[in-house]
């Protein structure tokens, strides 16, 4: 693949080979989206209905880590040209001149395949070909494909981050079942209205990359529609997996929680306009943003406390 | 003799060495450890040789 037209300008080319620190290398892996990547997939292991050793369940969270830090690492060496042009990434490794970009894709490289390899000896071969798929689906089809193309990129590159608990799951179980797929589908319907609140008060910085976002191919108003239509969605599906496997009394209640909580705001974010919206500097927004991180925890959290609880005879609804 | 004053380079080298070092480390105890607790497994049994017809 070419990457000539990249980068021509940035300050990468005056970067020095060899010359970056342990630290830097470790900023490629994205270390918070790994967070939420290392939460997700023990969630997934963890409410399995099988047993795994805790030394290959830490092995198989580990690979997954580094397998979801090698995507991070790739898409660091293809975006270093609009990283540069965003205050919001150009402290990152590449644009700020500490790792070459020939470095980020050999580092990435690496650990993608290592990662892949290991959760296989470690687990199983699903668990590891889903891994495969969920790398080459962030920086493939995400990341080189369709983030600088399409104004849908949030809710295509959603499914990337939604696979980590199918992982877990599929690396206890060997297999995919409506429970795994429902958790893929919880983070797959959450990231878009995340996304979009983070795109409406950090407005300028997509624009100046000239990154497709909805705020920007659509206007603000139809990211508003957007953020409350998917919304309801995830309030639908989040409440509905109360009543699978993966649900109970407790997953319920929480959901019912923070469901109303996330719909309050989005509903609000949908009845403001921007003059509104700038009066008391997105206030709404904000908000909700925060809110939807600790969405995700809550109901990934009530997951884990269901698959505890069954362990001692008192989970689900049984 | 006069010793020269580290440079900062060298120190960010000697960072990332001993980084890679305690990396690898980790990762030849988990390989070690993942061995243990395959091979501890009630399942685990050891492929039997098949015997040539000779």
């Amino acid at each position: 693949m070419s990457d000539a037209s990249l980068n021509t300008a940035s300050p990468v080319s005056h970067t020095q080979e060899g010359e970056a620190g342990f630290g830097d290398f470790f900023a490629l892996l994205k270390p918070r989206v790994m967070t939420l990547v290392v939460f997700t997939a023990l969630v997934g292991l963890l409410a399995a209905p099988v047993g795994v050793h805790p030394v290959i369940g830490f092995a198989a969270i580990l690979f997954i880590a580094v397998g979801g830090g090698a995507s991070g690492a790739l898409n660091m060496w293809w975006e270093s040209d609009i990283d540069a042009l965003m205050k919001r990434t150009q402290k990152r490794p590449i644009p700020a001149g500490k790792v070459t970009r020939d470095e980020a894709f050999a580092f990435g490289i690496t650990l993608a395949v290592m990662s892949v390899v290991m959760l296989w000896l470690a687990t199983n071969a699903l668990a590891a070909g889903i891994l495969a798929f969920t790398i080459f689906f962030y920086v493939v089809i995400y990341t080189i494909g369709l983030k600088r193309w399409t104004p849908q990129n949030i809710v295509i590159g959603g499914a990337a981050g939604a696979f980590p608990p199918m992982i877990g799951w599929a690396a206890a179980t060997g297999t995919v079942s409506l429970e795994s797929v429902l958790m893929f589908a919880l983070i797959f319907m959450w990231t878009p209205p995340h996304f979009w609140a983070l795109a409406l008060f950090m407005r300028g910085d997509y624009d100046t990359a000239g990154v497709p976002m909805l705020t920007v191919t659509h206007g603000r108003r139809a990211t508003r529609v957007h953020i409350l239509v998917y919304t309801v969605l995830l309030a639908a599906l989040a409440i509905g997996a109360a009543f699978t496997g993966i649900g109970g009394p407790v997953y319920l209640a929480v959901a019912v929680v923070f469901n109303a909580l996330f719909l309050r705001d989005a509903i609000a974010i949908w009845r403001r306009d921007e003059d509104q919206a700038e009066a008391d500097n997105y206030r709404v927004e904000k908000r909700a943003f925060r809110l939807s991180l600790w969405y995700l925890f809550a109901h990934f959290t009530a997951i884990l406390a269901e698959a505890a609880l069954s362990g001692l005879g008192l989970g689900g609804w049984t | 003799m006069s010793f020269r004053e580290e440079h900062e380079l060298h120190k960010r080298r000697f960072g990332r060495n001993l980084g890679l070092g305690l990396v690898l480390a980790g990762f030849v105890a988990l390989v070690f450890g993942m061995t243990i607790a395959k091979v501890s497994n009630e399942d685990f049994a050891v492929p039997k040789i098949e015997q040539g017809a000779d």
